[in-house]
């Protein structure tokens, strides 16, 4: 085993394998992925919200304390007219508080309005950023549906093959076993033919008999010569027949009446 | 190559610099084995360094699998080990 990267590469291949054989579909983990970003992305627009209020809160506070300001220095300016110079004291000290309130609260303000514009620039990032796994996303799982039917086609095209295949086996075996049989056939009729098998039909005749059978089929081969031949010379067939079996009786036959002696 | 950094994201490498990154991954892997832990820190920096210095990053939005994987800048030499258990890195 090699260096640390490929070691973590092929755990982290391993382990995320095994995470995507349990998924059932990777497309619906694409959409859940998916609906985590919206998720966050709805959280973002609600920071952002949040911050929004916070600052509107804080411009109401300004107002108001802008209008007590407004008024604290008119009561002062009226007591001083009254010549009540302690009363303008007290507007105008109270006045110096309010303003030091409304500065603490325009620099919250300031910060607030700068978390709000971060907040909303990465609340676009991200929708943009969303938008693009979305498209992405559907980019995948067109994709991943494709290969899947292709998968499907090359399957059914490879199981077609095969079944093609076992039909030229089926061919193969049968026409093997025809000639096997055929060769069998000929080899027994070869055994049979020179006496090593005994036939067991009964059909067949040992050598003695064969030699006697074609013996005697040659000798019938020539009666009927014979008989032919006296038929054409005008004798009697009969006579003929009756000479060939060795009982003749009459004595005109021609001379060159065969013989009917068996061989 | 995609290899990524734990706890950064991805760098596109070529695959010419995997030599030069393999020394110093067998080193790391030496160091992890023999317990030098002042040397693996060394190491695992240097070759970080290295990564991102010859790779491209990749947008955090891009979804490539990564070929190779590297410890995070910060990760001990325990952790490491542990990580390249037989239980891996992600336990179950």
């Amino acid at each position: 085993m090699s260096g640390v990267m490929k070691r973590m590469g092929m755990i982290f291949r391993a382990k995320a394998n095994k995470a995507l054989d349990r998924a059932e579909d990777p497309r619906e983990t694409l959409d859940y992925s998916y609906q985590k970003q919206l998720e966050l992305l709805q959280k973002v627009r609600r920071g952002v919200a949040d911050v929004a209020t916070s600052r509107k809160r804080l411009e109401l506070q300004l107002n108001q304390l802008q209008n007590q300001s407004t008024k604290l220095e008119d009561q002062g300016r009226k007591a001083l007219a009254l010549g009540r110079e302690d009363l303008a004291r007290e507007a105008l000290s109270r006045r110096a508080a309010l303003q030091q309130q409304v500065t603490d609260l325009e620099t919250q303000h300031q910060t607030l309005q700068g978390e709000e514009e971060k907040l909303t620039l990465a609340a676009q990032r991200l929708q943009a950023k969303v938008d693009a796994f979305r498209t992405k996303k559907e980019t995948i799982k067109a994709t991943y549906t494709a290969a899947q039917a292709q998968t499907r086609i090359g399957e059914a095209f490879s199981g077609i093959s095969e079944e093609m295949g076992d039909v030229g086996m089926a061919i193969q075996r049968a026409e093997d076993k025809t000639a096997q049989l055929q060769a069998r056939a000929g080899a027994i009729d070869e055994l049979l033919a020179s006496g090593a098998l005994d036939d067991q039909s009964g059909l067949a005749k040992d050598d003695i008999q064969s030699e006697l059978d074609r013996l005697s089929g040659g000798t019938d081969v020539e009666l009927e010569l014979q008989r032919m031949k006296a038929e054409l010379a005008g004798g009697s067939p009969q006579q003929a027949i009756e000479g060939g079996t060795g009982q003749s009786t009459s004595q005109s036959q021609p001379r060159d009446t065969p013989r009917f002696d068996k061989q | 190559m995609i290899v990524r950094i734990m706890g950064e994201g991805q760098v596109r490498l070529d695959d010419s610099h995997l030599t030069e990154l393999n020394k110093l991954d067998d080193e790391l892997l030496a160091e992890m084995e023999s317990g030098d832990e002042a040397g693996f820190r060394r190491t695992l920096t240097t070759l970080l360094d290295q990564v991102r210095h010859l790779g491209v990053s990749l947008p955090d939005d891009a979804l490539e699998p990564s070929d190779l994987i590297l410890p995070s800048p910060d990760a001990t030499l325990e952790e490491v080990r542990a990580m390249l258990t037989d239980e891996g890195l992600i336990p179950g």
